[in-house]
C-alpha cells in the first residue's frame, strides 16, 4: 500500500506543468536522437546533462530518462523506413518492419511498433512498482554462470530454425563471433585479432556491422532493381493509425510473451538487445504466421519492439537498486545521478524516496506522452519515402557514416562500413544470413566472457552450468530452444504413433 | 528479381561464380582468424580457455561451412544469373562514390565531403537540374552541422573550410 | 612547464587556497581556446574516469569556467589505448586533453602498445583515487587477519573480482597475494559497478573497489570494508555507515598486508603543447577544484585530494610508472 500512496505522490510531482514541459521537450529530444545514427541515447544523455544543472534533480532526471524513452521510440523509425537500426536493439524490427515499409504499409508498421513499445514499456513499469524490491535481489543473483545462461537462451531461441542452408547459417554465425572477438582479450588483457593494426584496438562495433550490411547493403541492392524504395507507392492515410489498431488485439499471446521475455531480460540484466532477438525468434516458432516472418509480418514487429521496450524500462532497477546500469545511456544517468549528489544503490530507495517514485511515476507520463508524440509524427515520417531515391539515397549514406564514425569518433570505422555494405550485399544475394551474425557480433563477446568467467570461478569445471536450479533450468531452456525444431519432429512422429 | 531479367538480355556473371567467389572469400577470412588467434594461444589452460580459444573454433567453423558450401558450388550446375551487367554497373556506380567520399572525409571535412556527395549523386544518377543540384545538399549540411556540432556538441572530421570559418 | 610558481603540491592543502590562487594568474598568459575543448576518456561510459570527466563538465559550464564548452569523448577500445593513441597523434591540437587512469601505465605494458606517458604534455593531478578491500558483509571475518585466515583455508578457491585484466585491480591482487601467502582466483569484470554487485549477490568472495563504487552497498548494509590500501587513512571523518566513517578504515600495511596503492586521476594534453596551453588548463582546473560540487564529488568518492602540476607532477608519474612497471614485471603481465 505504501508503495501506491509513494506512487501517487510522484504523480503529484511529475504534473506539475514544469515537469510535463521538461517530458515533453525530453521525448522530442529523444525521438530526434534515435533517428539520427550517431547520436546515441547515450550521446544526448551525455551532452545534455550538464543542462540540466540548472534543474531540481527529480526534473531533471525526468528530462533525461524521456531523452532515454524518446530514443528507444525513435530507434524503430529508420529500421522500418531504411533498414537502418538506429539503436541495437531495433535490428529485429528490421526483419519484418522494412519488408512492411516495401509494401507500402510504413504506417502500419510504425503505428504497431510504437504501440508495442509501449505496452512492453508500460507492463514493465508496472512490474518496477509492485515488486521493485523483490526483482533487485533477484537481480542479486545472477552471477557469471547465470549471465551465460541468459545469453546461450537468447542465441538458441533464435537460431534453430532458418530457412537458409544450414551451412550458410553456420559460417555467417561463426564469422559474427570471429569479428567480435577482435580487439582486447577481457579476461586477459591480451590484445588478439588485431595484427599490430591500430584501429582494430576497440574490435569491431556492432552499430558499424549493422549499418554497413544493413543499411548500405540495402542502397546497393535498390540500386541493382532499379532506383526506387519500393515503400514509394505508400499511400498516406491519416486513419492508418486506427486501422492498425483495430487489428493488434489478437496478437495478445505474442505481447504477453514479449512482456515477460522483455522484462525478465531486463532485469536479469541482460538488455534491450538479447531480448529482442529473443522474443523475435520465439514469436517466429511459436506463431501461426511463423513461416511468413521475415516477409512483412505485424507480428514479426510486434515481437521484437514489445520485449524490447520491455527490457529497457526494467533495466532501470537493478540500475537504481544496485548501481550497475544496464545499458550505456544507464550508464551516464548514473553518473548524472552521482553529479547532484544521488548515490545509486539500495540506499536510494529509502533515502531519496520522492525522487525515486517521481522517476517512477515519469515513466508512466513519459511513455503516454512518447505515444502520443510518436504517432502522430506516423504520416509525417512515412512520407519520407516519397523523397525521390537519388536525393534520399546519399543524404541516407551521409548519415550512416556520420553514425559510424560517431561511435569510436574514427574515420576506419567509417570505410569498415562501406565494406560490410558491399559483404552485405554479396552475402544477402548469395542466401548467408545476416541475422544470426549480427547477434554473434553483439552477444558473441558477452557470453564470451560470462563463460570464462564461470569457468575461472569453478576452476575449469563445466558444472557450474548447472551447479544450481537457477542456472540448470536455465541451461535446459536453452537446449530445448536449440533443439526445437528436432522435438517438434519427434513429437508429430510420436503423436500418430500413440493415436494409432 | 532474376525472373524479370530473363525476359531480356541474361547477360552477367553467373549465381554459380558469385557463390564460389563468396566461399573462397570466407575461407581466406577464416585462415586470417585462425591465424591471429594461433598467435594468442588457443588451448585450453588450467583457468578456462585462453584468448584465442574461442576465435580460433569460429575461424574452425567458418573454414569447414565454406569448404562445403564451396563444394556445393561447384557441384551445382545452375546457369541462374547473380544480376545483369547494367544492374551490377548501377550497384558500381553507388560503391564508387562512396568509396571516394570515405576516402576524401579526413582531408576535407564531413560536411563539405557529404555535400559533394549528394550533390554528385543527385546530379549523375538522379539527373537534376544545377539548381536542385545546388539546393539540397548545402542547406541538408548545414542542418547537420548545426545539430551535431552546435545542439549536440558531436565533433565530425573538419576540414580547409570549417576552418577557415573558425571552427 | 619550467615555471616554478606552481612548482609545488597542493596536497591537501584545502580548496580555499586553491581559490585564492586561482586568480593570481599571470594575465598575460592569454590563450584560451577558440573552439571547443575534447575530453578524451579512455574508459567506457559509467566508470571512474568517465564520472570525473562529465562532472568537470557539468561543473565547467555551470560555473561557465571557459568561453568554449568541453565534450567528453569516450575511447576505450584496448583497454584505452584507442585514446592514448589518439591523443598522442593529435601532434600540436591545444584543443584536447586527456583524463588518465591507471591504465595509463598499464595498457601500455600489457598490451605493447607503442605509447609511453613521455608522449603527451603532462598537465595536473587532479586527484588520487583509493582502493579498499571490500568483503560481503554476511561474512564471519570482520578484520583482515580473520580475512586472510579463510582465504588460505579456502585453498586457492577464494575469489577476487576487480576491474579489467592486467590492470590495477588484478595488480594489487597480485600484491596481496604476495605479502599474505594466500591464493586468489581473480576474475575480471566490465566495470567497478558490476564488481561491487558480484560481491554483494556473493558470487565472488571479495573485491578491491575505489570507494565511490562501493559507498552505496556499504550504506546498504551489504558490504564491509577491511581496509584501505593507502599510507595513511583516508582524512574523511564523517559517519558513513554502522557507525563508521572513511577515516575509520584502516590501512592494509597496519594490519599486515604490505601494499599501498593509489591511481593518478590526472590531466594531459596532447604532444608540444605550449607553455600557455598547459597554463590555461592547469589554472582552469584550479577553478574547477575550488566549486562546490567538485567538494561534493571527492568528499562522496573519498579521494585523496592531492594536486599537483609542473615538475612535481612529473616525478610523481615517473616514479608511479616506475612501481607499475616492478609490480607488472612481477606478477608476470607485460607484452611479451
Amino acid at each position: 500500500m505504501e508503495e501506491i500512496f509513494n506512487l501517487f505522490h510522484g504523480f503529484a510531482v511529475v504534473l506539475q506543468p514544469y515537469n510535463i514541459m521538461v517530458m515533453a521537450i525530453g521525448i522530442l529530444l529523444g525521438v530526434i536522437i534515435g533517428v539520427l545514427p550517431g547520436l546515441g541515447g547515450a550521446n544526448g544523455v551525455a551532452i545534455l546533462l550538464p543542462l540540466t544543472f540548472s534543474m531540481s534533480p527529480t526534473s531533471a532526471i525526468i528530462m533525461l530518462s524521456c531523452i532515454y524513452w524518446g530514443a528507444l521510440f525513435g530507434g524503430a523509425i529508420t529500421s522500418v523506413l531504411f533498414n537502418i537500426p538506429g539503436e541495437p536493439w531495433s535490428v529485429a524490427t528490421t526483419f519484418d518492419g522494412h519488408p512492411m515499409a516495401q509494401q507500402g504499409r510504413a504506417g502500419e508498421a510504425l503505428t504497431a511498433a510504437f504501440t508495442s513499445s509501449f505496452i512492453g514499456a508500460l507492463f514493465s513499469v508496472v512490474v518496477i512498482t509492485l515488486v521493485a524490491p523483490l526483482v533487485a535481489s533477484f537481480a542479486l543473483r545472477f552471477g557469471p554462470a547465470e549471465q551465460f545462461g541468459v545469453y546461450f537462451l537468447a542465441f538458441a531461441s533464435f537460431i534453430g530454425l532458418s530457412k537458409e542452408p544450414p551451412m550458410k547459417t553456420v559460417a555467417a554465425m561463426m564469422m559474427g563471433f570471429a569479428l567480435g572477438a577482435v580487439g582486447l582479450d577481457q579476461m586477459t588483457g591480451q590484445l588478439r585479432l588485431t595484427f599490430g593494426f591500430t584501429p582494430l584496438l576497440s574490435g569491431f562495433d556492432f552499430l558499424i556491422a549493422v549499418i554497413g550490411l544493413f543499411g548500405i547493403g540495402e542502397i546497393l541492392l535498390t540500386m541493382e532493381e532499379g532506383l526506387r524504395f519500393k515503400g514509394r507507392a505508400a499511400v498516406i492515410n491519416p486513419k492508418v493509425v486506427w486501422e492498425t489498431w483495430k487489428t493488434l488485439p489478437k496478437f495478445w499471446m505474442t505481447y504477453a510473451r514479449s512482456c515477460v521475455i522483455g522484462c525478465w531480460m531486463g532485469i536479469t540484466p541482460a538488455g534491450a538487445t538479447p531480448a529482442s532477438f529473443m522474443s523475435y525468434g520465439i514469436a517466429k516458432r511459436l506463431s501461426k504466421n511463423g513461416r511468413n516472418f521475415g516477409n512483412g509480418e505485424i507480428e514479426g514487429v510486434v515481437a521484437p519492439e514489445t520485449a524490447a521496450h520491455a527490457a529497457g524500462k526494467a533495466a532501470l532497477l537493478p540500475m537504481l537498486a544496485l548501481g550497475v546500469p544496464g545499458s550505456p545511456t544507464a550508464a551516464v544517468l548514473l553518473g548524472g545521478l552521482l553529479i547532484w549528489g544521488l548515490q545509486p544503490g539500495p540506499m536510494l530507495f529509502i533515502e531519496h524516496k520522492e525522487f525515486v517514485w517521481g522517476l517512477i511515476a515519469s515513466m508512466y507520463m513519459g511513455n503516454v506522452f512518447g505515444l502520443l508524440i510518436v504517432l502522430t509524427c506516423v504520416p509525417f515520417f512515412a512520407a519520407i519515402l516519397r523523397i525521390p531515391f537519388p536525393i534520399i539515397a546519399p543524404i541516407i549514406l551521409v548519415f550512416c557514416a556520420i553514425g559510424s564514425y560517431s561511435v569510436h569518433n574514427n574515420v576506419f570505422d567509417v570505410m569498415m562500413m562501406m565494406v560490410f555494405g558491399v559483404l552485405g550485399y554479396f552475402l544477402k544475394k548469395t542466401n548467408y544470413p545476416l541475422a544470426p551474425l549480427v547477434l554473434a557480433i553483439v552477444l558473441g563477446d558477452k557470453a564470451e566472457e560470462s563463460f570464462r568467467q564461470s569457468l575461472l570461478a569453478s576452476q575449469g569445471s563445466l558444472g557450474i552450468f548447472f551447479s544450481n536450479g537457477l542456472v540448470g533450468t536455465i541451461m535446459v531452456l536453452g537446449f530445448i530452444a536449440l533443439f526445437w525444431s528436432l522435438i517438434q519432429e519427434a513429437w508429430s512422429r510420436f503423436r500418430p504413433a500413440t493415436a494409432a | 528479381m532474376s525472373e524479370e531479367s530473363k525476359a531480356t538480355h541474361p547477360s552477367g556473371p553467373s549465381h554459380r561464380s558469385v557463390e564460389i567467389g563468396v566461399a573462397i572469400g570466407l575461407i581466406l577470412f577464416a585462415l586470417i582468424v585462425i591465424a591471429g588467434s594461433l598467435q594468442v594461444g588457443v588451448t585450453w589452460a588450467a583457468d578456462g580457455p585462453r584468448a584465442g580459444f574461442f576465435p580460433f573454433y569460429c575461424g574452425l567453423f567458418v573454414l569447414v561451412a565454406s569448404c562445403i558450401n564451396l563444394y556445393n558450388a561447384i557441384q551445382d550446375p545452375g546457369g541462374g544469373l547473380f544480376a545483369e551487367w547494367g544492374q551490377l554497373g548501377q550497384v558500381v556506380s553507388v560503391v564508387i562514390p562512396a568509396g571516394i567520399y570515405v576516402a576524401l572525409v579526413p582531408s576535407l571535412g564531413m560536411y563539405v565531403a557529404s555535400a559533394l556527395l549528394i550533390a554528385v549523386f543527385m546530379k549523375w544518377i538522379g539527373k537534376y537540374g544545377w539548381l536542385m543540384v545546388a539546393a539540397v545538399p548545402v542547406p541538408v549540411m548545414i542542418a547537420t552541422f548545426l545539430i551535431f556540432e552546435k545542439w549536440f556538441l558531436v565533433p565530425l572530421p573538419k576540414g580547409p573550410l570549417e576552418e577557415f570559418l573558425g571552427y | 612547464m619550467k615555471s616554478s610558481f606552481y612548482r609545488y603540491s597542493l596536497a591537501l592543502a584545502g580548496l580555499g587556497a586553491a581559490a585564492m590562487l586561482a586568480p593570481s594568474m599571470p594575465a598575460q598568459a592569454a590563450w584560451e581556446p577558440t573552439r571547443p575543448v575534447e575530453f578524451i576518456i579512455p574508459a567506457g561510459t559509467g566508470g571512474g574516469a568517465d564520472q570525473m570527466a562529465r562532472t568537470i563538465q557539468g561543473i565547467v559550464s555551470k560555473h561557465n569556467l571557459m568561453k568554449q564548452p568541453i565534450l567528453p569523448i569516450n575511447k576505450s577500445g584496448g583497454a584505452g589505448g584507442e585514446g592514448f593513441l589518439d591523443v598522442k597523434g593529435s601532434d600540436g591540437n591545444p584543443h584536447k586533453i586527456i583524463i588518465t587512469l591507471s591504465n595509463l601505465f598499464t595498457t601500455p605494458l600489457a598490451t605493447g602498445i607503442p605509447f609511453n606517458w613521455k608522449d603527451i604534455t603532462p598537465v595536473a593531478m587532479l586527484a588520487l583515487d583509493e582502493f579498499v578491500l571490500w568483503v560481503n558483509a554476511e561474512k564471519p571475518y570482520k578484520n583482515v587477519k580473520e580475512y586472510i585466515d579463510a582465504a588460505k583455508a579456502a585453498n586457492g578457491t577464494f575469489k577476487m573480482a576487480g576491474t579489467g585484466a592486467k590492470q590495477e585491480d588484478q595488480i594489487i591482487t597480485e600484491a596481496v597475494q604476495k605479502s599474505s601467502g594466500a591464493k586468489f582466483i581473480y576474475i575480471p569484470q566490465k566495470g567497478g559497478g558490476a564488481v561491487a554487485v558480484q560481491l554483494v549477490g556473493n558470487h565472488v568472495d571479495s573485491t578491491v573497489n575505489n570507494p565511490i563504487e562501493a559507498v552505496s552497498h556499504w550504506r546498504g548494509g551489504k558490504l564491509r570494508p577491511l581496509c584501505v590500501f593507502d599510507g595513511q587513512p583516508m582524512p574523511h571523518k564523517e559517519q558513513v555507515a554502522d557507525g563508521k566513517a572513511w577515516s575509520d578504515i584502516p590501512t592494509c600495511k597496519s594490519q599486515g598486508l604490505d601494499m599501498e596503492y593509489l591511481m593518478l586521476r590526472g590531466i594531459f594534453t596532447t604532444p608540444g603543447a605550449s607553455k600557455e596551453v598547459v597554463d590555461f588548463y592547469i589554472d582552469l582546473f584550479k577553478k574547477v577544484r575550488a566549486t562546490p560540487e567538485w567538494e561534493a564529488f571527492m568528499k562522496s568518492g573519498a579521494f585523496n585530494t592531492t594536486f599537483m602540476t609542473g615538475d612535481a607532477f612529473v616525478k610523481w608519474v615517473a616514479a608511479a610508472e616506475k612501481t607499475h612497471m616492478g609490480l607488472m614485471k612481477d606478477a608476470g603481465f607485460l607484452a611479451k
